[in-house]
C-alpha cells in the first residue's frame, strides 16, 4: 500500500505491506531509528512514539492503521533552526541530570515524557512514575529520569 | 582516613559535567548495530537443541526445503578451533555430537529474507539420542572448581563446644537475568585479507578478539572488533559475545558477506548467560554479647553446562561468603557445579550478591534467635582498618563499615522508625524497617590484575589528548570519566580531550570492562599516563621558552614556568600552541603505561591466602517496606543506600550506578524470578521475567561516603558492582522486622513469605 502520513511535522510516504510494523516503517523506510526495539511485544517501550497526540509502542501498530496519521518520534523533538539543532529542555535535561545511561530507552522515555507534559500531566513523583511505567530501564532505576522530567518541567514553567 | 599521595584534585574531577554520550542517546542519533547497514548484508539465525542433554545422531537440512540464497554452517565449516576460548576449552562454538544443554547452537543459517529464514529454521531437523540430564545442583557430582578458605581451623571444634550459641541456615537465590534492553547483537564483515572485522554490542572487545584467533585460525593483525554504542551489559555481554561474534564470523566467512546477528527478546533470555544460582549454608559461632566466634560456610553454585566464567564468579564469591565481618576462625568452602542448563555467567556483582545474601540474612537470624539489635551486632563485628579478612589479607586503608552504617542509619531515621513500626500491631499492614552491610572487592580478584598487565593511554591532539583504552562504555559513563581523569592529570579542560571508539586494532588492552575496575584500574592508569604526556610536552615548552624543565607545568590549557626564588607562576604559553608546535616538529605523541598494582598486594592463589583484593568499596542499605497480612504482598517505601566509592570523579554516574544498581538487586529481592521445564527457561519474555517498572522501584536516597583508596586515581575505588550485594539481603531483614518471619530465600515473594509466617509460628 502506499502510506502516507505526518512525521515529525514533514509529509512523509512509503510504499510499505499494509501489516508492516510502524517500527519496521520509521526505521527501514524512513530511515528514523532512534526508536528502538527492546522486545517486539509491547513490554519494554523503547518504541514509544506519539500517533495523533497518543503515545504507542510502534512495535504493535501495522501501517495500515497509521494512514493520514500524525506521528511524532524521538527525532522530532529538538528544534531544528538556522543555527543547527536545539535541544528540547527535556533533552537537555536528561542529559544534565542523569536521564540517560546506556541510552537504549531514552528515546522511548523522552518521547513517552514530552507526550505526558505535553498533555498538561503533573509531574510529581507518583504520577510521573505512573506515566513512565510501560518504558522499562534497566540502567537507572528510575530515580534520574524522574527528576530530569521534573526539572525540565519546573524549567519550562 | 589517609592522606592521599596523588596530586591535587583538579578541575573535572568531582564535578558533573553533561556525559559525553548524552546528545546522541537524548535525539536518537546514537548509532547502536541494529541502526547500522553493512553492503550487501545478510541476516543470520541459529539452530539450537530442544533437548538437554543427548547425542546428535544426525543434523539434516530438509531437502524438499528451497535452501537457495541460504548459506548454511555446522561444526565442519569451522576453519580452526571448535571452542568459545576463555577459561577452560570445554564449550564449543557449534555442538558437535553431543549436546549438553537446550538451546546450545547446533548449526547457522543466512539469508536476505529475514522471513524466509524463520520458514528455513522449521526445516532443519535434528535427531537425538537422549542422555541422562542432571539438573539439581545438589545432586551434581561434577565441579568445575572447587574452593577452600581457612583461617584458625584447628581452633573451631573448640571454638565450636564453648559457643553461647551455634547459629545454623541455608539460603537460596535463583537465576537472574541481566535484561539489558538492547539484546545481544553482532556483525562480522568478511574481508579481503581473509580476515574478519566485528561490528557490536560488547563489554570486552579483546574477548572476542582472542576467540577468534582459535575458531577462525586467524593472525591477530586480520582481526579487528569495534564497539558499537551498546545498550546495557552488566556482565551478560561479558563473556556471550564471543559466542555469537563467532556464528556470525563462521556465516560471514561461508557467505562472503557481512552477516548480522540480533537476537530476538526470548532467544536472548533462554540462550545467554545469567547469574549463577547457588545454596549456601551458614553454621556460626556466637558469643553471648554477640560476638562472632568462628563460622562454616558451604557455598554450592550452578554453573550450568559449560565452565565459562564459572571459577571467577565462584572465587569472588566465596572470598565474600564471610561478609563484612571479623572472623577469628573459619572454614569457607565452595563448590560450582555442572547441570545441563545453559552456562551462567557474569551479573554485576559476580558471585558476591549470591554469597552477601547468605552471610547478611544469616546475620539477621543470628540477630533475631540471641534477641540482639541487628545494627549493634554489625557495628560490634564489622571489619576495622588493621583487621584481618578470612583470607589473612590485613585491611591497610580505607575500611568505611562505620561510616556507611552511621550515613545510612542517620539519613533513614533508623532509630525512631524502628520503633515506631514495631509499635504498629494492629490491621492488616504491618511495617519493618531492615538493613545490610556489605563489602566489594574492587578490580580483579587475587592475581588477575598482575597477570593481565592493563595498559592504557593517551596521544596527543592538537588541543589536548585523546584516551585510548579498550575499556567500553556500557551506559556508565566511561567516556566522560576517562575524559575528567585524563583532562585534570594533563593540565587541559574537560573539553579538550577525546575518547577514542574501543577498537582492537587501535589500542592496547586495557583489559575487561567487569570487576569494578574501569575508574580504579583503567582510569589510574590514564591518569598517570596523561601526567606523563604533560612532562613531555613540558620539557619541550622549557626548551622553547628557555625555563627550566623540571619548573614547568600545565594547568587549565595553560603552561606556567616558577620564576626562582619567588612564588610567582609566569604563563608560558596556551596548551594548544605548544601542542601544535610538538606536533608539527617532532610528530605525533602516544603514552602508553601499562597498571601497576600497588607494592606488597599479593594473592596466593593456591593456598587462597592473601591480598585478594588492593581494596573493597563498602555500602549500608537501609529498606523501609509495608506487609499485607491477607495477600502477603510487599510494598517497597524508601530505600536508603550509603555507599563508599573513595571518591566520586563523576557525582551524578556514581549516584545513578547507585540507583541503578539497587533497583536491580531490588528485582533480584522480590520480582525476578525464572522457571526451568526440563533444564528450558520456561519465561522468556519480559511479561512474564518482571523487571522493576517506574512503579515498582522506590525512591532511593543514596549517600555517597569518600574514604579514599591511596592507590586509586584521586583516591576512587570501585563502584559499579556494589550497589547489587545489599538491598536484597535488607528486604528480608525488613520483612523480618514487619512480621517476625525471615524469608531464606529470593526472590521475597507473597508465596513464601506466608511459608516463613507459618514456619514461625
Amino acid at each position: 500500500m502506499k502510506l502516507t502520513m505526518t512525521v515529525n511535522g514533514e509529509a512523509r510516504t512509503a510504499e510499505v505491506a499494509p501489516l508492516k510494523r510502524l517500527l519496521d516503517v520509521l526505521r527501514e523506510d524512513l530511515l528514523l531509528t532512534g526508536s528502538k526495539e527492546g522486545c517486539g511485544e509491547g513490554e519494554c517501550g523503547a518504541c514509544s512514539v506519539v500517533i495523533d497526540g497518543q503515545l504507542v509502542n510502534a512495535c504493535l501498530v501495522p501501517a495500515c492503521q497509521v494512514q493520514g496519521s500524525a506521528i511524532v518520534t524521538v527525532e522530532g523533538l529538538a528544534a531544528q533552526g538556522p543555527l543547527g539543532e536545539r535541544l528540547s529542555d527535556l533533552q537537555r535535561s536528561f542529559i544534565e541530570h542523569g536521564g540517560a545511561q546506556c541510552g537504549i530507552c531514552t528515546p522511548g522515555m523522552v518521547v513517552a515524557a514530552q507526550c505526558h507534559l505535553d498533555a498538561g500531566g503533573a509531574s510529581t513523583d507518583a504520577v510521573l512514575r505512573e506515566a513512565l511505567a510501560g518504558n522499562l530501564c534497566r540502567c537507572t532505576g528510575y530515580q534520574k529520569i524522574i527528576e530530569s522530567v521534573q526539572l525540565a518541567a519546573q524549567g519550562a514553567r | 582516613m589517609k592522606q592521599l599521595d596523588e596530586e591535587e584534585v583538579g578541575g573535572a574531577v568531582g564535578r558533573s559535567p553533561p556525559r559525553r554520550d548524552g546528545p546522541g542517546k537524548v535525539t536518537g542519533r546514537a548509532k547502536y548495530l541494529d541502526d547500522l547497514t553493512f553492503p550487501d548484508q545478510l541476516w543470520g539465525r541459529t539452530v539450537r537443541s530442544t533437548v538437554a542433554h543427548a547425542k546428535v545422531k544426525s543434523v539434516t537440512f530438509d531437502p524438499a526445503f528451497d535452501w537457495s540464497g541460504i548459506t548454511r554452517v555446522t561444526a565442519t565449516d569451522i576453519p580452526g578451533e571448535n571452542v568459545v576460548a576463555l577459561i577452560v576449552d570445554d564449550q564449543p562454538c557449534l555442538a558437535d555430537g553431543v549436546v549438553r544443554h537446550c538451546e546450545e547452537a547446533i548449526a547457522l543459517i543466512a539469508g536476505k529474507d529475514r522471513e524466509q529464514l524463520e520458514q528455513a529454521l522449521l526445516h532443519v531437523k535434528i535427531e537425538y539420542e537422549p542422555l541422562p540430564p542432571v539438573f539439581d545442583l545438589l545432586h551434581s557430582d561434577v565441579a568445575f572448581k572447587k574452593y577452600k578458605i581457612e583461617r584458625a581451623v584447628e581452633t573451631l571444634p573448640e571454638i565450636f563446644a564453648k559457643a553461647y550459641r551455634i547459629v545454623e541456615g541455608t539460603y537460596k537465590v535463583r537465576h537472574q537475568e541481566q535484561m539489558y534492553i538492547e539484546p545481544n547483537a553482532i556483525c562480522a564483515v568478511p574481508r579481503p585479507d581473509g580476515g574478519v572485522t566485528i561490528h557490536g554490542s560488547m563489554q570486552c572487545p579483546f574477548y572476542i578478539h582472542r576467540a577468534l584467533q582459535r575458531l577462525m585460525k586467524l593472525p591477530t593483525e586480520k582481526i579487528a572488533v569495534i564497539q558499537t554504542v551498546t545498550g546495557g551489559g552488566f556482565g551478560g555481554k561479558e563473556d556471550y559475545p564471543s559466542m555469537l561474534a563467532g556464528h556470525a564470523a563462521l556465516l560471514a566467512r561461508k557467505a562472503g558477506k557481512p552477516v548480522k546477528m540480533i537476537y530476538k527478546r526470548d532467544e536472548d533470555v533462554a540462550a545467554t548467560t545469567k547469574r549463577h544460582p547457588a545454596v549456601i549454608k551458614h553454621r556460626t559461632a556466637v558469643a553471648q554479647d554477640g560476638t562472632l566466634l568462628g563460622c562454616e560456610i558451604d557455598v554450592v553454585m550452578d554453573g550450568g553446562a559449560y565452565c565459562t566464567l564459572s571459577p571467577v564468579v565462584a572465587s569472588r564469591g566465596v572470598l565474600h561468603a564471610g561478609g563484612a565481618y571479623r572472623w577469628p576462625a573459619c572454614r569457607i568452602d565452595c563448590r560450582v557445579v555442572m547441570t545441563n542448563t545453559p552456562p551462567n555467567g557474569a551479573f554485576r556483582g559476580f558471585g558476591v550478591p549470591q554469597t552477601m545474601f547468605g552471610i547478611e540474612a544469616h546475620m539477621e537470624r543470628i540477630a533475631h534467635e540471641l534477641g540482639l539489635d541487628p545494627l549493634e551486632l554489625r557495628r560490634k563485628n564489622a571489619l576495622e582498618l588493621g583487621d584481618q579478612t578470612p583470607t589473612g589479607q590485613e585491611l591497610l586503608w580505607s575500611v568505611a563499615a562505620q561510616e556507611v552504617l552511621d550515613a545510612a542509619v542517620a539519613k533513614s531515621d533508623w532509630h525512631r522508625k524502628r520503633h515506631l513500626f514495631e509499635s504498629e500491631v494492629t490491621g492488616r499492614k504491618r511495617r519493618g524497617i531492615g538493613l545490610s552491610l556489605a563489602l566489594h572487592g574492587a578490580g580483579f580478584t587475587g592475581a588477575g590484575e598482575v597477570r593481565l598487565k592493563a595498559r592504557a593511554g593517551v596521544e596527543l591532539t592538537p588541543r589536548g589528548c585523546r584516551v585510548l583504552a579498550i575499556s567500553t562504555d556500557i551506559g556508565q559513563g566511561t567516556e566522560t570519566v576517562f575524559a575528567q581523569m585524563a583532562a585534570d592529570s594533563l593540565g587541559v579542560n574537560f573539553d579538550d580531550v577525546e575518547v577514542a571508539i574501543p577498537d582492537t586494532s587501535k589500542m592496547p588492552d586495557s583489559g575487561p570492562t567487569v570487576a569494578s575496575r574501569t575508574v580504579m584500574v583503567v582510569g589510574g592508569t590514564i591518569a598517570s599516563a596523561a601526567r606523563a604526556l604533560q612532562a613531555a610536552l613540558a620539557s619541550f615548552a622549557a626548551e622553547r621558552y628557555g625555563a627550566e624543565a623540571g619548573q614547568v607545568t600545565c594547568r587549565e590549557g595553560i603552561f606556567y614556568a616558577t620564576v626562582p626564588d619567588s612564588p610567582a607562576e609566569r604563563p608560558l604559553a596556551p596548551f594548544g600552541a605548544i601542542a601544535s608546535a610538538y606536533l608539527d616538529e617532532r610528530g605525533p605523541l602516544r603514552c602508553i603505561e601499562q597498571y601497576a598494582h600497588p607494592p606488597g598486594i599479593e594473592f596466593d592463589e593456591v593456598a587462597y591466602r592473601g591480598d585478594a583484593y588492593p581494596c573493597f568499596a563498602w555500602a549500608a542499605t537501609v529498606v523501609e517496606l509495608e506487609v499485607d497480612l491477607d495477600t502477603f504482598e510487599i510494598k517497597l517505601d524508601r530505600v536508603v543506600h550509603a555507599c563508599d566509592v573513595g571518591k566520586a570523579i563523576h557525582p551524578v554516574l556514581a549516584e545513578g550506578q547507585i540507583e541503578g544498581g539497587t533497583v536491580q538487586a531490588l528485582g533480584y529481592a522480590l520480582l525476578e524470578e525464572h522457571f526451568y521445564k526440563e533444564g528450558r527457561v520456561i519465561n522468556t519474555r519480559l511479561q512474564n521475567y518482571l523487571i522493576p517498572t517506574s512503579m515498582d522501584a522506590p525512591v532511593i536516597e543514596s549517600v555517597l561516603v569518600e574514604d579514599p583508596y591511596p592507590h586509586g586515581p584521586y583516591g576512587a575505588k570501585g563502584l559499579g558492582e556494589l550497589p547489587m550485594d545489599g538491598p536484597a539481603p535488607a528486604v528480608v531483614a525488613a520483612v523480618l522486622h514487619a512480621i517476625g518471619a525471615l524469608v531464606p530465600e529470593l526472590p521475597v515473594t507473597p508465596e513464601r513469605v506466608m511459608a516463613a509466617l507459618e514456619a514461625a509460628r
